[in-house]
């Protein structure tokens, strides 16, 4: 157990702060986590990628910085950016799922195309995955693509697609053999947004806001080349994506954020002229949350570690999306009570706090315990991959 | 950067590991916790071969100067195998009470004796963390008055360490003149706790004692609790699991029904984190002395919490037979309820949190 980081590591973080001092003030005042970035965004983007701060590992060739990958590096600059309040690296999923797929799985052309402009913020992709038939049983998908001479013809709906509205570019799931077996008879494409017979209507959520769309194709013709991988193989493809999406959620400081955020709460908001924090239920909720959330900061840790050694953590791994999006709907919850009638403004409303983004939360957290692999779905990967627990007999067909 | 055991920590655990597996099976524990208030001596002789009585106690008094992380994961195979040995008293909160408040003359005289795992000392100090019963104990010139409940490794200690109402820490013998003693039988039959009673009982003041002495030997005790109970908790879901995986009903193992696999994996998922909250406490308590009590704390209370948990829901899992006495369960399910209460309930510790932390008067 040693948690210096080294002088090493040391000197490379003075290398981050003396970057974040020199270059602060031209970072914008924020960055929309999805959708499309704005031109600052971008210029930002592109001066963190220069001085390898965005797309630190990715090959020069294709846009990147072209660094050894080190995680330890990476964390540093994360925590480095996240102390000075500066925002980090771009994150959407053109970068943190289409780029390892197509470094990974790309043909030089697709890699040479799109890397670049998608790491520095200039073409903005949304994921074609869930169809409203096919959520946690994403390979039934019936999106059809159907061959007619150097093109695929696209019929069908996806769901769940968030920036649909704002993205240049759709990575897609389509079933191109349906007389295949289900995982046999997908393949990944990418295409434009703008390519005719796509339409996308808004899908407004319990939050009252549109944060998905649902798409729908009607004769979109795909030229054969824009598959990635082999035809039948897609399955294969997206779970090569699905691999680099689990380090979306889940992340600590996120976490630890948002739990300061609720102490300052409970230290301003009263009833009976009592502030919260003096509250011996409110309060012991509180440090219940706080005693969960140092499990998971210490068992970051431990991936972290886990990570630089190459080695498999297993459970401590497959545990992270179940446990951290329950705790973080946990302290939305205790804002919220802590609130009281307060708690329940909504929209513009008179006494509403923090712009109404503790409810917000609290439905849209919700909506992140069901997304990407909903709560049960996770409780069979940890029983089935983590424990060794036997699979659901399959039923007959 | 390194969050993980070192390969030497990993060899202690595997021998602790390897040593109550072959020493004390469950058909021992089952004959153990018929004299809860006898020392297994022969179980102890073996453990203090392996060095357990003196891993805290540095070198120079005869012990092997390891630190807090590797005795919370020797307690956590002792909690693993349930095992009826007196260590937290013994070898965790007395040798510390003697290094942090006695005089070089009683570490001397002492330390050495625990390390070869002569002696077995017990430890008061529960009233430092909440008086019930009118308990508390009050130092006077050289004696003691009072009552002290709920003394760790209480059977046959040659030696007891008292904290007295003032944060002074006191060494009392069992055979001196006005200390009477009783036992209390609780739940967990494989740690024996017990009364003193002091009228004018002739003690020796530990002569650096302090209030943050008393309370790191708090800490450290409240970080072995949760390590014992992350290793109970541990067993319990490897025997759900196990159990599932035989036991058939409707013609399939029940383990292939989610709703028996998913009491499972929610079982894990509280787990697997705490077991890094365990291992920074008690890093903490050596190396990071600022965050050391609150993550004492956070430690102590979590586990109670996650640990009531898994030991309901392995028990259930087990279905009827969880019940019985019959596969031994309980001992577990009652290691992990008596884990939770000694030196302070959830509650109680989430409250010294708060006010760590000025949340709280």
């Amino acid at each position: 157990m040693d948690l210096a980081y080294g002088p090493k590591y040391e000197a490379f973080r003075e290398e981050v702060r003396a970057f974040l001092t020199k270059y602060k003030s031209q970072a914008p005042k924020g960055l929309g986590a999805a959708g499309r970035p704005s031109p600052e965004a971008c210029s930002w983007q592109q001066l963190l990628i220069q001085h390898g701060y965005a797309a630190r590992t990715i090959p020069k060739d294709y846009g990147g910085y072209g660094a050894k990958p080190d995680i330890l590096e990476s964390r540093i600059i994360a925590e480095e950016f996240s102390a000075a309040r500066v925002p980090s690296a771009l994150q959407n999923q053109g970068i943190s799922m289409l780029v390892p797929t197509l470094l990974e799985l790309g043909t030089e052309e697709q890699k040479k195309k799109w890397v670049k402009p998608t790491l520095r913020g200039e073409v903005v992709w949304c994921q074609g995955y869930s169809e409203p038939g096919s959520g946690s049983d994403l390979a039934s998908l019936q999106t059809r693509a159907t061959v007619d001479g150097d093109d695929f013809v696209i019929n069908g709906q996806k769901i769940w697609t968030s920036t649909a509205h704002e993205a240049d570019m759709i990575f897609c799931l389509v079933r191109t053999e349906p007389d295949k077996p289900k995982h046999e008879g997908i393949s990944y494409l990418i295409f434009s947004m703008k390519t005719p017979g796509i339409e996308v209507r808004p899908l407004t959520t319990m939050t009252g806001h549109a944060e998905f769309n649902e798409v729908f194709f009607t004769d979109v013709r795909v030229p054969k080349t824009q598959i990635v991988g082999q035809r039948g193989q897609g399955w294969f493809v997206a779970n090569a994506t699905l691999k680099h999406e689990r380090g979306m959620l889940g992340d600590p400081a996120a976490m630890e954020t948002r739990f300061q955020a609720l102490v300052d709460l409970m230290h301003e908001e009263t009833v009976d002229g009592q502030r919260a924090i003096d509250n011996p239920i409110f309060r012991d909720r509180l440090v219940r949350l706080q005693a969960e959330l140092a499990a998971m900061k210490f068992n970051g840790l431990r991936l972290l570690t886990s990570a630089s050694k190459g080695e498999d953590p297993g459970l401590a791994r497959l545990i992270v999306k179940l446990q951290s999006c329950e705790l973080t709907h946990q302290i939305s919850a205790l804002a919220i009570d802590v609130m009281g009638e307060l708690g329940v403004l909504y929209d513009d409303s008179p006494y509403l706090r923090s712009h109404g983004s503790w409810q917000w939360g609290y439905m849209f957290q919700l909506g992140l315990i069901i997304g990407g692999g909903t709560a049960q779905i996770q409780k069979n990967i940890i029983s089935e991959r983590g424990l060794g627990m036997p699979r659901e007999p399959k039923l007959a067909k | 950067m390194e969050f993980a055991l070192s390969e030497e920590q990993r060899m202690l655990q595997d021998s602790v590991r390897r040593f109550l597996e072959q020493n004390s099976p469950l058909d021992k524990v089952r004959l153990a916790a018929g004299n809860t208030h006898t020392v297994q001596r022969s179980l102890w002789a073996g453990a203090s071969e392996l060095g357990i009585p003196g891993m805290l106690i540095p070198e120079d008094f005869g012990g092997m100067g390891l630190g807090f992380l590797d005795a919370a994961i020797v307690y956590e195979m002792f909690g693993r195998y349930v095992a009826p040995l007196p260590f937290l008293g013994t070898a965790v909160m007395a040798p510390l009470a003697l290094m942090l408040a006695g005089s070089e003359a009683q570490q001397e005289k002492w330390l050495p004796k625990i390390a070869a795992g002569e002696i077995i000392a017990g430890v008061a100090v529960t009233e430092s963390i909440g008086v019930r019963e009118g308990a508390g104990v009050k130092a006077g010139k050289g004696t003691l008055t009072g009552k002290a409940l709920f003394v760790v490794d209480w059977a046959e200690a040659d030696l007891y360490i008292v904290a007295d109402s003032d944060h002074g820490f006191h060494l009392v013998l069992p055979d001196a003149k006005g200390l009477s003693r009783r036992a209390l039988n609780t739940i967990d039959k494989t740690r024996s706790v017990g009364e003193l009673v002091f009228d004018q009982v002739a003690a020796e003041p530990l002569p650096r004692s302090s209030a943050d002495a008393v309370a790191r030997v708090i800490d450290a005790g409240r970080v072995m609790l949760a390590a014992d109970t992350l290793g109970a908790g541990q067993m319990m879901i490897e025997k759900a699991v196990a159990y599932a995986g035989e036991r058939k009903q409707f013609g399939r193992v029940i383990g292939s029904f989610q709703a028996v696999k998913h009491l499972c994996a929610e079982m894990a998922a509280a787990l697997e984190p705490s077991r890094s909250l365990v291992w920074y406490a008690a890093h903490a308590l050596d190396e990071v002395p600022d965050d050391a009590r609150l993550m004492a704390c956070h430690a102590k209370s979590h586990l109670s919490e996650v640990g009531r948990f898994v030991a309901r829901t392995a028990t259930e899992v087990h279905g009827g037979m969880g019940f019985t006495d019959l596969l031994g369960l309980h001992y577990w399910f009652k290691r992990i309820g008596f884990d939770r209460q000694l030196l302070g309930g959830p509650e109680l510790v989430r409250l010294e949190a708060a006010r760590l932390q000025g949340w709280a008067a």
